[in-house]
Formats: C-alpha cells, sequence, structure tokens
C-alpha cells in the first residue's frame, strides 16, 4: 500500500456529507458486481440509485446496511467509519423490498421491536410507536397481524418500523415495486411528503426512471456496478452526460455524425458547433423539436423538413416517427394537434442537441 | 359438483380397499377389544365387557414405574436431540465450512443404520468410558440415534424461513443473539415442536437402541416385551390401548398445530392479488 493511500479522517463540519462511499467495489467470487463507486449523501437529502436490475444498486445498498462488505473502498457516515461496524450498530435502518415483517408480531410489536432490542426505556415505548404508526395512518391496524394486511399497509408498517428507531439514513429498497400502479402513484407523494416532514436522508432504489424523477433531489444513475451519471432529475434529464443516461431517462433521439472545421454533420442535419473535430454523438430530446410552420428559421435553429411516417395519439401529446431523407427516423413530440401527414418542415434550436459520450 | 364421479369404479377395488384396511387395522380393533374381554385373549367371541384388566393396570406398579422411565428417556431425547439437531441444522444452513458434504452424510446416517449397529456400538462406548448402564445411558442413546430426525426437520424449516427477516432484525438494532430468540426461533416453532413430536413418539417405542444400552430399570417397550414372554396377558392389551390413545392425541395435536399455521398462510395467500 502506498503512502497516499492512508486514511484520513474527513472534517467534520455543518457540510460534510451525512454519507461517504469511497471508492468501494464488491466482488462475488469471480463477479465483479460494483467497481470503484463513490458518491456522497448530504443530510436531509433523498438520493435514488437508479438502475436496471443486476446493476448492483441493491448490494450498494446492502453494503451501506451491512449485510455484505465492500471487497475494497470504505463507507463512513457523519465522519466516523460505518463498513466496519456489523449491522446491528449502525444508525441505518432499512426498508426492505417485500418488507420482512416479523409474522408472529403484531403490527404494534413489529414497529416496536428495534426499540425494544435497543433497551429504549419502557415508559417511552408506546407513545413511540403511536407516534410512528400515526406518520403512516396506521393506528388502527395496530393490533392486526401482518399477513391480514395488504401489500400497501404492509408497506406502511414498514416504515413505521424502520422510522421509529429515527436513523441517520433511511435505505429503501424497491419499497414500491409489489405495489399495483395507482396505490404506487399515491404512495410515491405519501413517501415524498414524509421525508420532507422529517427531514430524514433518503437512499432509495429502484429501476423505475419516472419514480427516481419525481422522488429524488439526486439521480446516482448506475450501470453494470459503476456509477454512470449523478445529477438532480432536471440536470440528467436536460443534461445527460452519456448516451445510456440519456437513453434510460425518457426518450431521446441519439444523432451520430462527424465534426469538420467547426461544422457537426449528422445525416442531413448540419449545424456551428465550437468543438474540435472528430466523430461526435448527439441527445437530442423529441419534445425540443418543433413543427416549423412559416417555413422561416431563427439563427440559432436547425431546421429540416421531414415524411411523417408514424403517430402516436398520447393524450395531451403526439409522437411522431419522422423521416428526415437519410433514413434516418427522428422521434418529434408535439403537443396535441391533429393528424399530420405528408412532409413537413421542422426545426430544433442547436441547444438542445446536447453532446454525450458512447 | 356432481356427487357421481363421472367414472364407475370397480366393485373389486372397493373390496381391495376394505382388505388392505382390515389388514391394518384389525389387529388393533382386536387388540382394543380383547383389553375389555372379561374371559382374556383366549376367550373368543368376547361376551361379557368388563374394565378389570385397567383396574388390574392401574395397581400394576412395575408398569406403572416403566411408563415414567419411558417418558423421562423420551422427554431428555427430545431435549437432547432438537438441542444439537438444531445446531447442526444452522449450520448446514448457514455456515459454508470444508467437508460440509461429509458433515451432512455423517448426521443423517443414523436415520438408516439398524437399531442393532446404534445399540451395540454405542453399547461399546458406554462401556469403553466406563459408565454404567442406566436410564442415562438410554436417554444418552435415544437422544444421539435421534438427532438426525430433529437435524432433517429442522433444516428443512430453516430452509423455509426468509432470511430477510433475520436481517431486517439486525437491521433494527438486534444483536445476532437477540435476533436468534426473537426472531429465528419463533420462526421453527412449527418445525420445532413436529420433531419434538416425532422423536418422543420414536423413543417411546424404540426397543433396540434401548436394549443395548439398558440397566435395571426397564423402559415400557422392555416391560411389556419381558412379560410377553411369560405369555400374552388382557392387561398388556390394556396398557397397549392407552399407548395408543396417547399416541392418537398426540397426531391430532400436532395437526391442528399444524393447520393453524397453514390457515394462516392460506389467509396471506387470500389477501394478495
Amino acid at each position: 500500500m502506498s503512502s497516499a493511500a492512508i486514511p484520513q479522517a474527513p472534517l467534520a463540519g455543518a457540510d460534510a456529507p451525512l454519507l461517504e462511499v469511497r471508492a468501494v467495489a464488491k466482488r462475488f467470487g469471480a463477479r465483479e458486481v460494483l467497481k470503484n463507486i463513490s458518491v456522497n449523501i448530504a443530510a436531509g437529502e433523498f438520493l435514488t440509485l437508479l438502475g436496471e436490475s443486476g446493476s448492483g444498486k441493491t448490494t450498494l445498498l446492502r453494503l451501506i446496511a451491512g449485510f455484505e462488505e465492500p471487497t475494497t473502498g470504505e463507507i463512513w457516515m457523519s465522519s466516523e467509519r460505518l463498513d466496519t461496524l456489523p449491522p446491528h450498530q449502525r444508525r441505518v435502518n432499512t426498508v426492505f423490498q417485500n418488507y420482512a415483517l416479523f409474522p408472529h408480531l403484531s403490527v404494534r410489536d413489529n414497529v416496536a421491536y428495534g426499540l425494544r432490542v435497543q433497551g429504549a426505556p419502557k415508559k417511552e415505548i408506546p407513545s413511540r410507536v403511536n407516534e410512528a404508526l400515526a406518520m403512516v395512518k396506521m393506528t388502527e391496524f395496530a393490533g392486526a397481524r401482518p399477513s391480514l394486511l395488504s401489500g400497501g399497509q404492509q408497506q406502511r408498517v414498514a416504515l413505521a418500523r424502520a422510522l421509529v428507531n429515527r436513523p441517520q439514513l433511511l435505505l429503501l429498497d424497491e419499497p414500491l415495486s409489489a405495489l399495483d400502479a395507482n396505490l404506487r402513484k399515491q404512495m410515491q407523494g405519501e413517501l415524498k411528503a414524509l421525508q420532507r416532514e422529517i427531514g430524514i436522508t433518503f437512499l432509495f432504489v429502484t429501476h423505475d426512471q419516472e419514480e427516481a424523477m419525481a422522488l429524488s433531489d439526486r439521480i446516482a444513475l448506475v450501470r453494470d456496478g459503476a456509477l454512470e451519471q449523478v445529477a438532480s432529475p432536471r440536470e440528467i434529464y436536460a443534461r445527460p452526460a452519456t448516451a445510456y443516461t440519456a437513453q434510460f431517462i425518457g426518450q431521446t433521439n441519439l444523432l451520430r455524425g462527424e465534426i469538420q472545421r467547426s461544422i457537426a454533420t449528422c445525416g442531413v442535419l448540419r449545424w456551428p458547433v465550437e468543438e474540435p473535430d472528430g466523430p461526435v454523438l448527439f441527445s437530442l430530446r423529441p419534445e425540443t423539436i418543433r413543427l416549423c410552420a412559416d417555413g422561416k428559421r431563427q439563427t440559432h435553429e436547425v431546421k429540416f423538413r421531414g415524411v411523417v411516417r408514424q403517430q402516436i395519439y398520447g393524450g395531451s401529446s403526439e409522437l411522431l416517427e419522422v423521416d428526415s431523407g437519410d433514413g434516418q427516423l427522428l422521434r418529434v413530440r408535439l403537443p396535441a394537434c391533429g393528424p399530420l401527414a405528408g412532409e413537413l418542415d421542422f426545426v430544433f434550436s442547436i441547444a438542445d442537441a446536447i453532446r454525450v459520450l458512447d | 359438483m356432481s356427487r357421481h364421479s363421472p367414472t364407475r369404479r370397480s366393485p373389486l377395488l372397493a373390496i381391495y380397499a376394505a382388505l388392505v384396511f382390515a389388514f391394518i387395522y384389525l389387529p388393533l380393533a382386536v387388540l382394543i377389544l380383547y383389553s375389555f374381554n372379561r374371559d382374556g385373549v383366549g376367550g373368543f367371541p368376547p361376551l361379557h365387557l368388563t374394565l378389570d384388566w385397567y383396574r388390574q393396570l392401574f395397581a400394576d406398579e412395575p408398569i406403572w414405574d416403566s411408563v415414567l422411565n419411558s417418558l423421562l428417556v423420551a422427554g431428555g431425547a427430545v431435549a437432547l436431540s432438537l438441542t444439537l439437531g438444531l445446531l447442526a441444522a444452522l449450520a448446514l444452513d448457514r455456515a459454508s465450512f470444508p467437508g460440509k458434504a461429509l458433515f451432512r452424510r455423517l448426521v443423517l446416517l443414523p436415520l438408516i443404520l439398524p437399531g442393532i449397529i446404534t445399540g451395540l456400538s454405542l453399547l461399546m462406548l458406554v462401556v469403553l468410558s466406563g459408565l454404567h448402564l442406566s436410564l442415562l445411558t438410554v436417554l444418552l442413546g435415544h437422544g444421539t440415534a435421534l438427532i438426525s430426525v430433529a437435524t432433517t426437520e429442522l433444516f428443512a424449516g430453516l430452509q423455509k424461513t426468509d432470511r430477510a427477516q433475520e436481517e431486517a432484525s439486525l437491521d433494527l438494532g438486534a444483536t445476532p443473539w437477540q435476533t436468534f430468540w426473537r426472531i429465528t426461533l419463533p420462526n421453527l416453532k412449527l418445525s420445532l415442536v413436529a420433531a419434538g413430536l416425532l422423536i418422543f413418539t420414536l423413543s417411546m417405542d424404540e426397543i433396540a437402541v434401548t436394549f443395548f444400552l439398558i440397566g435395571r430399570d426397564n423402559t415400557l417397550p422392555l416391560e411389556i416385551w419381558g412379560r410377553l414372554r411369560r405369555g400374552i396377558t388382557p392387561e398388556i392389551n390394556a396398557v397397549s390401548t392407552l399407548i395408543f390413545a396417547v399416541s392418537v392425541a398426540l397426531i391430532v395435536i400436532w395437526y391442528r398445530i399444524r393447520m393453524r399455521s397453514i390457515g394462516a398462510e392460506a389467509k396471506q395467500l387470500l389477501q394478495r392479488p
């Protein structure tokens, strides 16, 4: 080990991150599940680990909870080494994917479990349990067995059970994935409101990009065990760093082309750029392309003529597939406008063509 | 649903089934019947019913001593084999260690070993270690011979439990020890009861191993066996009838416990969309 790798205690301070994941890697045998992950979480933040199944996001959560040990790297919380502590000594609580409620205990005893095993004062327990149950609106089910509750109700109990311990950090492992679509939307809203209200830091894992966009302060996109991009939902959507991010979050057009003498050429589309020569890839969101009714373009715009190949009605909007003449189909999202056909002029702003890495 | 099955079954099948059941249960019925027969085993058909044999049985102290001995041995064997079996099952379920496959086979071996082999080898061990043959050696013999039964039942129970519950317990701040007592064991309750009842029953009527390890105090099966050599008495029928009744009661209790837990699972299934 080189002298540069001597662990340094981070400075304690108001703006120090709550959780620091430092160069963490995890291997199961020959399989490398996480590769050199570094990410910080600020106190009070709602950070989402977003990724496809098998991308390693749940493994990272389990490393922070303490159910797995990192192969290399360190995890620090509140300026204390976390990854060397056993799970029961970490001030981190988890809402499990299938809730993992204790079937032999009532809802009340499930919620009281954490307080009891940690030896909280006996007088305090009932009031804190009631408080937690009220927070998730499950007071009337206090005496029920978990097996008699619906999925959404079990989810609330799991939340109350984790929050009653007043953790510094709450880990949520796809907590909404077992719910049906309507309930999921409702629980998303409640979860976000709850997080704002109690101010606990949430680390949320999901494979659902819409859910991540709706809930998070920041999204960490995980791909094949590495972080693809970490940014706010608005930024990650508007300025994706890579083609993968642009395609995973929302829909996009990927334009492949070449820059020569400050002119980018992608098929029939050409526009000036201030970048060095070479091959290039742009992401152009479907909603940034507009109809150009009068056939005129501004100086910062690119105009092209295209044939509508397909039109999909989506209520408030329409999704077109437009052939720009070089065989490339561009997706265009327009406000609902009625049926379109034939050759039409379209424009987009040069600033909306975002250069992305392959 | 129609009460008549669509295909007509051959009456031969019904006769065959009746014969099989007669073969299994007729001896039992005869045994129970003769325990109430005034004229004893020889008197057929039984004309005069009586409780005399039971009165005689209840006054028969050696029998009751042997019942007590059997209960002691069975109780001790249940405690011993459940404790050791639970540890072995936990090791098989959770730990990975070199020689695990061999360990598993060695633990399960007594299930298929003939009782005579087990009994003889345990006898040699007892003699070598200088212990006196007594109820304690029988208890140790039953307890160790039945570890395999406990291990299989408890291992199956552990395989069915949801490990996420133990992780949730640790996550909520419980130590591994607290987690074991508050989550793992309650989840295994059914397997523990089932294994306990099975081991209790097996120990209660064990003869082969007992035969090698018994000291001066008889267990019930050996007492009955000893008396049978002097001829069948209706008193033996009476005690056998009582054993039968207790066994049935145990099975009913076990079945009820099992149905209650399955009932909860079924309700859970119905709740799911």
